[in-house]
């Protein structure tokens, strides 16, 4: 069956979900891939708990928007997505903006929580679709969260991979290096090399990202479309090639 | 409580006060907002709780901003706010950056009534790095952890929007917590209801965990609609189209005056109502 790129995407986050024991996962504004990948997770059984941040109905919290923060703080946070402006290779994201600081020549909206949530939840799977040379840099003008830590920082997480619409890679937050843990259909690794601005490791035998299944693309189709209708209009649109009835 | 005229609550606001603002998911008084900017006020220092949206960025577009201290600027699917983004490439805006559980933390040391209080995550940031009002300590427990203090924040004025007030004065918000953490630690709170009506919530067991209780409401105003383009809770929904058709505006400083003089000054009748 044939797919789009959405739809790997979100078969790629899936696979991240389920490859550690997940049981909350929080899902925060521009993420309707990372969204359609943890409802997929449910779709198939999984026991998630999901807190999606902006949905208009089924918001979760009855403390403002101060609980989420609260409960992370606490460590009932699993699993956040998080994205960036600039994303080097030692896993630091930018949000601020580019040029001198506060990001005088290119000013990105702000952090948000990136600076707590990064720290405080039980991992994070980076996100960005746009794998070029401008967002995967050597070093990010500004940091808005670190990648790693110093001894004496409290870090209950780290990254736990990176997912672009070329490739997904692992972070090892012990040597502070992304590795390639696969490439989509069309892409190489000298093809990812030569659009990331930043090193990273080859291992032996890195292959071609593994397709989505007919289960997988039947399920984001179907009862994944579902439950993004309403959050996600344009991308269920888009992707999926549904609109919600009138 | 008496409620008194839109106009008559931007102009209790003084220039250069501190004006803790809840973002577009977290009903902002966008009624206020444009009422400020009518009356022309300058210097304000904006709190966004935690983040600013589509308020901050008509009255920053409108020259009464000195200072935003906030985790973002942001107008959702619309974009980046483009009257800030102007703002600080022309040196005429401070940002103070942050991040959402900070400006929490800094509004809840405000309500305890304590000076300061402890936040993780943050070291190693350029936020934590810009910020010389943060403190890096060691804890006092002897745990060895390196963790940051953050000072009470306390706005001169909160200001939101809420679906009706009481008799009594007491204002509903609903889950909309956030507003209640800013007028516990705001000197005074100005809200913009749909309506008033009779009886008092903090009566009612179903709708008094949503109410702020007058105590901390220094002043209401009625204003219909005063959250739009932004959503009230379950009342009416975020307005995507006007958002976009404004972020497409004030683009450039020309549209955004032609903006301001459509949507800002020929409502005014309407708006004072």
């Amino acid at each position: 069956m044939s797919y789009k790129t959405e739809e790997l995407l979100a078969v790629c986050i899936a696979r991240l979900i389920r490859a550690r024991p997940t049981r909350h996962i929080a899902v925060g504004a521009a993420s309707p891939i990372p969204a359609a990948a943890a409802w997929l997770c449910v779709k198939q059984g999984d026991p998630l708990h999901l807190s999606l941040l902006h949905k208009r109905s089924g918001n979760p919290f009855t403390d403002g928007s101060r609980e989420l923060f609260d409960l992370t703080g606490q460590g009932r946070i699993d699993l956040f997505f998080l994205g960036g402006g600039q994303i080097d290779g030692q896993a630091n994201i930018n949000l601020i903006g580019t040029g001198p600081w506060p990001g005088l020549e290119v000013r990105f909206p702000g952090s948000f929580g990136s600076a707590f949530m990064y720290y405080m939840s039980g991992r994070t799977i980076l996100f960005r679709e746009e794998h070029s040379p401008r967002v995967f840099v050597d070093r990010v003008d500004h940091i808005s969260a670190p990648g790693t830590s110093e001894p004496g920082v409290f870090r209950r997480g780290h990254a736990q991979a990176l997912v672009t619409g070329r490739c997904v890679f692992d972070f090892h937050p012990d040597r502070g290096r992304f590795s390639l843990a696969s490439y989509h259909a069309g892409e190489s690794v000298e093809s990812i090399r030569a659009m990331t601005g930043f090193d990273f490791d080859v291992p032996e035998g890195v292959a071609e990202t593994v397709p989505p299944s007919d289960a997988e693309l039947a399920l984001l189709r179907g009862a994944v479309c579902d439950e993004m209708l309403e959050t996600y209009p344009d991308f269920c649109a888009r992707v999926f090639e549904r609109k919600a009835a009138a | 409580m008496t409620p008194i005229s839109l106009e008559a609550m931007a102009a209790s606001i003084p220039d250069g006060a501190m004006v803790a603002v809840p973002p577009d998911n977290s009903i902002p008084s966008v009624a206020l907002a444009k009422a400020l900017i009518r009356r022309r006020a300058r210097g304000l220092r904006l709190v966004g709780v935690p983040i600013s949206g589509f308020a901050t960025d008509i009255l920053i577009g409108a020259g009464c901003v000195a200072e935003v201290n906030t985790s973002a600027v942001t107008l959702g699917e619309a974009g980046f706010a483009p009257r800030f983004s102007a703002a600080l490439k022309a040196g005429t805006l401070t940002v103070r950056d942050a991040t959402c559980p900070a400006m929490h933390t800094m509004l809840q040391a405000a309500e305890k009534g304590v000076p300061f209080m402890p936040l993780r995550g943050l070291i190693g940031s350029d936020i934590l790095a810009n910020r010389p009002d943060w403190v890096v300590i060691e804890s006092p427990f002897g745990t060895g952890e390196k963790i940051t203090l953050l000072p009470a924040l306390h706005p001169d004025v909160a200001v939101f929007h809420a679906v009706m007030a009481d008799s009594a004065g007491n204002v509903w918000v609903g889950r909309r917590r956030e507003c209640a953490t800013i007028a516990h630690a705001s000197q005074r709170s100005l809200v913009t209801v749909e309506r008033v009506v009779e009886g008092n919530f903090l009566e009612d067991e179903r709708l008094c965990p949503g109410a702020i209780n007058a105590t901390y409401i220094s002043g209401i105003a009625i204003a219909e609609r005063g959250a739009q383009p932004s959503a009230l809770l379950d009342e009416y929904g975020f307005d995507t189209d006007y958002v976009m058709q404004y972020a497409r505006a004030a683009k450039t400083e020309a549209g955004f005056a032609e903006w301001c003089a459509e949507h800002v000054f020929d409502n005014q009748a309407v708006a004072a109502e």
